[in-house]
This record gives C-alpha cells, structure tokens and sequence, in this order.
C-alpha cells in the first residue's frame, strides 16, 4: 500500500524557514484535511511533501522511498497534485489539460496515445463532466475549472492526491460537489491530503484533520477530537461553537 | 470546435503556400508567364543548365529568395510559437531573449570590420547564441525568484546593452559605406540570399526543429508553469532550456541570412491560436505554414511596391503594428 508520509519534516526555504517538527501519514482511502490561518504555512508543507521544495530537515516518504531520491515522473505515478485554479492560461480544452496528467506515463518523445485519450474522458466522466470534453477551459466556470484539474489527477492514475484549498472561491454547491467527489475517492481507496478553510469541511470529508498555527501542526487525529470549540478559539482568535446534529454530524457555528 | 478547424487548416495552410509561392516566382521586375514559368522549371526540372532569362531569374534570384523566405517566415513563427508558451506571456516574441539584438551586433560588429559575407553572418550567428547564453547564465545565478520572470528581465537587460553597442559601432562606421549597409541589414531583407546562405542555415534550423516536434506533448505542459510541469512527472527545467535552445538555434540562424524582421514571431501565433487553438502539436505546424507564406508575400510586396527594393521589416512592422492594436481593442479572452 502506497503511503506519504512525513517524519518531523521542516520546510520552507534556508534563509526563510515556514515550518518545523511536521509527521504526517497518509494512505489508501483516507482523507487528511489541514487545516489552519492564512498564511500557518499549509502551501508550503504541501509543495514539501510533493518534493516540489526541498525538506529543510526531516524527510518526506513515499511507499517508502525517499521522495527526493525519486525520479519525477515516478513521484507523479505515486502523488498527484491539485493545485488551485490558475487565473491566467491558455485557452486549452478540458480533455487536453486532462491529457497533460498521462505523461508521466509515456516516454519523453511520445505523444499522447489511444489509451491516454480514453482514461482522460474516463476521468472527465467520472466526475460527470464528459459533455466539458471540447470545451475551452478558460470560458468554464470556477467549479467546473476545479472539476477538471481533479480529472487530471484522476487520469494521472495515482494512488495519492494532494489538493490545495479545493473549494476556494467557489460558490456553495461547487464546494459541495467538489467535497462530495473527494469522498467518492476516499472510497476508490485513493489516499487525499488537502487543505481547507472550513471546519465544516474537515467534518464532512476527513478521516483526519491536523491543526496548523505559526508552521506548526498543533492538534492531529479524528476530527471529533480535534476540532473542539477551545482549539479552534486559540488557532483562529474567534470564538466558535461545536454543536452535534441528531444524526450525529458535527457543525461548527461562530458565536455573534 | 477548434479541434475541427485543426484538421483542415493544415491541407488549407499548404495550398495557401503553394499558391505564395507561385506568385512570388512569377511576379517581379522581370514578369514570367505561367507558360514561361513551367517550361522553364521543365528545363530546369530535367537537369538542363539555366540559358534563357526566365530560367537564369528563376535560379539564380528568385528560388533561392523564396526558399530563404519559407526559412525565415516558418523559423520566426515556430519559436515565437515556443517562446509564448514558454513564457506563458503572448506578448513575447522570439527576441524576447536578446537574440537578434545580439545577432545584430554581431553582423554589425562584421560590417564595421569589413569582414566578408559568410563572415558577416558567421557573427550574427554567434553573437545571437552568445546572448542568450549569457541571459541563461545571469537567470541560473539569480536564484530563489521566479525563473522565468528573471530569464525574461535578464533578455530585456542584456538586449538593451547590445542596442547601445551597435549605436556606438553606428556612430564609428564609415558614413558613405558602411553605415548603410548597417541600417539595411538592422531593417532586414531577403535580397541578398543566394544558394550558399541557404544551405548554410538550412541545417541550423533543422536541429533546431527536431527538438520541438519531439518534445510538443511537453511543451504543452511547460505553458502551464514550472512547479505544474513538475508536479505531472516532468523535468521542467531540463525540458525548458532544451527547447529554449532549439528555438534560439533556428532564430540566430534565420537572423544571419535575413537580418532583423521583426512582428513575424509576434503575430503569426496569435493568428495560428486564433485558428486551431494553442494545442502545441497543431499549433506548431499550423504557425510554420503561416508564418512561411506571410513572409514569402510580403516580400513580393518589398521588392514590387517601389522602384527601390524596401526593406522587409519596415513592411512587417507596418503590417503587424495594426494588427496588434486590433488585437488589443478587440480586447482579450484568455490567451487566444
């Protein structure tokens, strides 16, 4: 079973340090969500544990192996990633950015196969985008933007998925919809780590939920126990209240 | 749908060059029928040496000029092709990295030393390639910023330093002699390109061309940005300064025979996304063709508009700079 995971990584860069003493572990269908103020640190420890940035100390493992001893196309076989949205691109369309996660998988010279097209509109229509195939990605809406850079990864094939801040700036039924994919791929057993902004969230997707202040991750564990109204206070500065549905679900409320 | 336009623009694009390419061989000065005009490649054709005047036109003058203009026109489009979505930046154009400033310095610097013409060219050729070395070399040693912001400033910087040392060559240059060949060959032409010239870039930008049809599935992802790239399995900076280099090769190569035309590189990809969308494996023949008639044309127009031969880069400048501000109040929708 491929696992990430992170053993009392630092990250940042030399003349400017982010973070320290992170240990995360992540595998098959568990959901890790993050989560933390603006600016806690949570993009950089995730651009870390992609081996995009070099650890600063400890070090990142995947299946095992040192991720910074990985050729790239085989730590993308073994994490994808789903960055946020870019503003600006090219106005390809949806089953060519697709298309651009199967090349870890082809030689350096090839074009994209047969078999390349046909898993990418597997991927598109796995997520009930295939009618977005042909269409000019830069004229879709920010939900559906997101919904096809999650395809990507999915035609990326691997078993793990980092993604950053996924329901950013998208309206309620896109965060909805975004949230209730990254369930549906906890249940295909594809491990996620992603990052949010919203308790609510963690209680509606996580397995597990880590707490970042100030680069550090201060709470870790199942959700119930962490996200409780006394550590959301002192991480945010708000005071909040954590209140249990009759069907058992948790919300978190701020008190006015 | 773009795809669609795709397959029918490149059978369309070809038809269009052959078509550029008839009208540049039969109109000009010396005006050949079609009759003329086939007799005489028949000749030509089966091996016979060049007698009549059509022949000798055609041979000695004209095909070298329109191969020379399909070189240039196709080479100047591919890397602006490249350098766009490499830069991720559609207002780039191929001598965004200071190639033909230092290309022109080294001709100029050639001109001024009265050194013959393949030497001429020669240093054309090197300096173009050296400032783009020395661009790369001030980006890799500036770390920690954004790679390709710093590469872009490094050209500007770098370019801006070989424009002063050619004014400075410009002001020492013989007045009567020299300094209108300076002026002529910094304006571009194809007027002076005969067989030699050709087969002397043709190579050049032949490597520099393999390369890109290679790597055009990456080049591709290389638009969506560094840490992207990387992050879908590829060795984006390795893959970069390859292609950096390729299309730097088949620029310094084309600017040595030609001199500087500017506004090809610019608009001929806007032109070629416009139409099949900015997929690089169609986007790159589709440019080629394009920019391979546009130049082959407009030189028709340098050499028939006036009594005397009109430098080529005035012309491209006086077509192109209207059509960059039609592409500005048009406004813009993404990046096509």
């Amino acid at each position: 079973m491929m696992r990430i995971e992170a053993e009392a990584l630092a990250f940042g860069y030399p003349e400017h340090p982010v973070g320290r003493d992170a240990s995360l572990s992540v595998g098959a269908g568990e959901v890790m969500c993050l989560l933390g103020p603006n600016g806690c640190g949570k993009t950089t420890l995730f651009r870390t544990l992609l081996g995009l940035l070099p650890p600063q100390g400890g070090r990142v493992l995947l299946g095992g192996e040192d991720i910074g001893a990985l050729p790239r196309a085989e730590t993308a076989r073994r994490i994808a990633y789903v960055p946020q949205a870019q503003a600006e691109m090219f106005p390809y369309t949806a089953l060519d950015l697709v298309l651009m996660g199967r090349i870890a998988h082809r030689g350096m010279f090839a074009g994209p196969s047969s078999e390349d097209i046909a898993i990418s509109r597997q991927a598109l229509a796995d997520l009930g985008i295939a009618a977005l195939a042909e269409r000019d990605v830069t004229r879709l809406s920010g939900g559906q933007r997101q919904l096809v850079i999650v395809a990507r990864a999915l035609a990326q094939a691997a078993p793990l998925i980092v993604m950053d801040e996924p329901t950013a700036s998208l309206d309620f039924g896109n965060q909805v919809r975004v949230l209730s994919e990254v369930r549906r791929l906890a249940g295909r057993d594809i491990g996620i780590v992603l990052s949010t902004h919203d308790p609510d969230h963690a209680f509606a997707v996580a397995t597990r939920v880590a707490l970042m202040a100030d680069g550090k991750i201060v709470a870790s564990g199942p959700p119930r126990e962490i996200l409780t109204s006394e550590r959301l206070r002192s991480v945010y500065g708000v005071e909040v209240s954590v209140e249990v549905l009759s069907d058992g679900r948790s919300v978190c409320s701020p008190k006015w | 749908m773009k795809s669609s336009a795709g397959a029918i623009a490149i059978p369309i694009l070809c038809v269009v060059l052959i078509l550029s390419v008839l009208i540049a061989l039969t109109i000009g000065a010396y005006p050949i029928t079609l009759e003329g005009f086939w007799s005489a490649i028949a000749r030509l054709w089966s091996g016979e040496s060049a007698q009549t005047p059509e022949e000798r036109v055609l041979l000695n003058i004209r095909g070298p000029r329109v191969i020379a203009g399909i070189l240039v026109g196709a080479s100047l489009a591919s890397a602006g092709v490249v350098y766009q979505g490499l830069f991720r930046n559609p207002l780039v154009s191929p001598d965004i990295l200071g190639v033909s400033a230092g290309a022109g310095l080294g001709a100029v610097l050639g001109i001024f030393l009265s050194l013959p013409l393949a030497a001429i060219q020669g240093l054309a050729f090197v300096g173009g390639i050296a400032t783009v070395s020395l661009v790369y070399v001030i980006a890799s040693a500036v770390r920690g910023r954004d790679p390709t912001l710093v590469l872009v400033l490094g050209g500007v910087v770098v370019g801006a330093l070989a424009g002063a040392a050619i004014s400075l060559l410009k002001i020492l240059a013989d007045p009567y002699d020299q300094l209108p060949a300076i002026t002529f060959w910094l304006l571009g032409s194809l007027a002076s390109t005969r067989g030699a010239e050709i087969t002397g870039a043709l190579p050049a930008v032949l490597i520099g061309l393999v390369p890109l049809v290679l790597l055009r599935w990456r080049i591709n992802v290389l638009s969506l940005g560094d840490e992207e790239a990387r992050s879908l399995g590829m060795e984006a900076g390795r893959v970069r300064a390859a292609v950096i280099a390729a299309a730097t090769l088949m620029t310094a190569s084309v600017v040595a025979i030609s001199g500087v035309i500017g506004w090809v590189g610019l608009v001929i990809p806007h032109i070629a996304r416009m139409i099949v969308g900015p997929n690089f494996e169609r986007l790159l023949p589709t440019a080629a063709l394009m920019g391979a008639s546009y130049l082959v044309l407009v030189d028709v127009l340098a050499r028939s508009i006036a009594r005397i031969e009109v430098p080529i880069g005035i012309l491209t400048a006086v077509v192109g700079a209207p059509f960059f501000l039609w592409l500005l109040w048009r406004g813009r929708h993404g990046w096509s």
